[in-house]
């Protein structure tokens, strides 16, 4: 039955078992564990960015090539609940057409930009990618009519989904069931339903398929199989994964802007969370997801404390300042693509023997 | 290379062809030539960025995508200059002025430099013919490396004064054009010229030139393509903390991130020249600049995307981009 779930693809390690088995139970039971509503915000984002990171990961490690782009579809996903949302109504069926549009639109440029430079080498592509997404997210901005501009939109949701909702009259277990919980378990569902699907693309045929390319592009195409349109429907899939989790982050903020969604650091933030989980393993993702968002919430208090003690030197205050908690993650990001580049998942699953 | 019949005329008529096409649709010939002016400083400063990362590419199949961080380290670097030195550019005289401005260069470029040369040993060096790795190490080099400007300078952006002579306009007619347009044009020209007659008219430039159309040919012939690779990167490296010492006097305000802003202009700026190709670079940048302003000012809605079109209607034109390097 798990292993039917999960497609076959069990963790391997009892180490990152067991650490997989807390992660699911703490979000399944985050709003009963951890009340608090900047808690129950973190659960949310760490369950959105596993979506989005395994989603990312499905190009980087599967198939071997660097997007830039990944921003844009999550975005995409975003902006259609928000334009729907505010242009329509706050009703479910506003959300339906939102998000229908939305991978519509998603499917149209991933197919395009793959197409075009799929063909060539990855570098190329990198470098396209970055190019449309950048001028995505200026355009984003300029259409204020439409966008909402550098501000943004925020919009209410369906009646169920508001934070005064109440299910029950109630409290149950101590604590009162209301429209932000449903919220949540909307979020954590989908997102563990859209990472089981994901499992299911890199363990069936195709997705074996997309690894051979990844090892040898020559080789694949020689056996027969068209890389260009494995490596497009490759990235028309992880584009359709972002939107929905793009998606998802909007019901859950109520909000969409450039900043949230399109910028730039989000797109580092994918990237961190991919390769220091580990690449060419979904597990990465997750573990690299729970460690990114943790640390960038977290993580914060423990540099404040150690930049203060550290007071009286030369500049290792700057370097432990709260604000620099980035840097840390990325010398770790570079350490890891040179010493392990199975990231996380990788060295558990090697302890085992 | 040297003889001008073997030059491809084609996209020069282009960028000339595009400049007297926008004259009519401006209508004002002011406008026109301030617009103009301004897409060839911006060009300028985009070619004297991206060509040393077009070299690197085609000698060595390198892709540094952390190369927007040395713009912003050699911009970072001028501000020892331009601090300190704050009442030479407060100074109502072209020659205190210039020489403030030259000092900031040869100090932002020969930090660059070194920094190049520590990045390519250390960075670049155990991931040679890896492109995945190369794209992924060098953005984590770009992440680590402005956040190390942040703690060093701190997160504020910083404002930048330009050198007194340097500010206002010449009027040319009714036509405004900025004195520090005029300034990076010249110094643009001027790196052009020197990348020209070094590529062209020394046995170093040669070497460099083969090494891009067939690298293992030279490296049989008993080259050391390593060490002009070295060169190259060195070059590459310090033409990029030039770029940046332009670009914040352009900017006057320091931003940590204002590099890798550039980086997309970059990028397209070498695919549409063809990966490889100085002048391709040079007139990908002109280009790209030029129409940028122009759509600015005609059509303000389409200007974030007028980049893309170009490219796509430059790789559905010439797929290997305007000057393409064999082999590629």
């Amino acid at each position: 039955m798990l292993r039917h779930l999960l497609s076959g693809d069990l963790p391997r390690s009892h180490a990152l078992g067991a650490v997989l088995m807390i992660v699911l139970v703490a979000l399944a039971g985050a709003p009963f564990l951890f009340p608090g509503s900047q808690s129950l915000n973190v659960a949310a984002k760490i369950c959105v960015f596993i979506v989005l990171a395994a989603s990312y990961d499905l190009l980087l490690g599967y198939t071997g090539i660097v997007s830039f782009a990944h921003t844009m579809f999550y975005g995409i996903g975003g902006y259609g609940i928000a334009i729907a949302m505010h242009g329509i109504s706050a009703t479910w069926g506003a959300m339906g057409i939102g998000i229908a549009l939305a991978l519509l639109a998603s499917l149209i440029l991933a197919v395009i930009i793959g197409l075009f430079s799929l063909r060539v080498r990855a570098i190329f592509f990198a470098m396209i990618t970055l190019a449309v997404a950048s001028a995505f997210a200026v355009l984003a901005s300029q259409l204020r009519d439409i966008t909402g501009g550098e501000d943004g939109r925020s919009y209410s949701v369906p009646m169920v989904l508001r934070p005064s909702f109440r299910l029950f009259d109630e409290p149950v277990l101590g604590v009162s069931i209301t429209g932000r919980m449903l919220s949540y378990y909307i979020v954590f569902f989908s997102s563990l339903l859209l990472f089981l699907a994901a499992l299911r693309i890199v363990n069936s045929p195709f997705g074996r398929v997309l690894q051979a390319i990844r090892e040898n592009e020559f080789r694949a195409e020689a056996l027969g199989y068209r890389v260009v349109v494995y490596r497009t429907v490759a990235s028309v899939l992880s584009a359709a994964m972002a939107t929905l989790a793009g998606a998802l982050m909007a019901l859950w903020l109520r909000y969409t802007g450039p900043d949230t969604t399109l910028s730039f650091a989000i797109m580092i933030d994918i990237l961190l969370m991919v390769v220091i989980g580990g690449m060419g393993t979904l597990y990465g993702a997750v573990l690299g997801a729970v460690i990114f968002i943790l640390a960038q919430n977290y993580l914060q208090l423990v540099m404040a404390k150690l930049s203060a003690a550290t007071s009286g030197i030369p500049l290792l205050p700057q370097l432990l300042h709260p604000d620099r908690w980035l840097l840390w993650l990325g010398i770790l990001f570079v350490l890891s693509v040179y010493f392990f580049p199975t990231g996380i998942v990788g060295r558990l699953r090697a302890g085992r023997r | 290379m040297t003889d001008l019949k073997q030059i491809d005329w084609v996209p020069l008529g282009l960028i000339i062809g595009m400049a007297l096409l926008a004259l009519p649709l401006v209508g004002d010939p002011a406008a026109w030539l301030t617009l103009t002016a301004a897409g060839l400083a911006m060009g300028m400063m985009i070619f004297v960025m991206s060509s040393g990362l077009t070299l690197v590419f085609g000698l060595m199949d390198v892709i540094n995508f952390g190369h927007g961080v040395f713009i912003s380290i050699g911009a970072y670097v001028a501000l020892l200059v331009f601090v300190p030195l704050a009442a030479w550019g407060a100074a109502d005289s072209l020659v205190l002025n210039l020489s403030l401005v030259g000092l900031a260069i040869l100090v932002a470029t020969a930090a660059t430099g070194a920094l190049g040369y520590a990045f390519e040993r250390v960075v670049i060096r155990p991931v040679y013919g890896q492109h995945l790795k190369q794209i992924l190490i060098t953005t984590g080099g770009l992440i680590v490396a402005e956040q190390l400007i942040h703690a060093l300078w701190g997160a504020n952006p910083i404002p930048l004064r330009l050198p007194e002579t340097l500010r206002g306009s010449f009027l040319i007619g009714d036509a405004a054009v900025e004195r520090f347009r005029v300034f990076a044009i010249v110094l643009g020209l001027a790196v052009f010229a020197a990348m020209y007659i070094g590529l062209n008219r020394t046995r170093i430039g040669l070497l460099i030139r083969a090494g891009v159309e067939n690298r293992e040919m030279v490296e049989a012939l008993g080259y050391d393509i390593r060490k002009i690779f070295i060169g190259v990167f060195v070059a590459g490296s310090a033409l990029a903390g030039l770029g940046g010492v332009l670009w914040a006097l352009y900017r006057q305000i320091l931003v940590a991130s204002m590099g890798m802003e550039m980086m997309v202009l970059i990028f397209i700026a070498i695919i549409i020249g063809g990966l490889g190709s100085v002048g391709g670079c040079f007139a990908g940048s002109i280009l790209l600049a030029l129409l940028a302003n122009y759509t600015g000012f005609l059509m303000p809605k389409l200007a974030p995307v007028s980049n893309i079109l170009l490219m796509l209607a430059i790789l559905v034109w010439r797929p290997q981009g305007l000057y393409p390097v064999a082999k590629r």
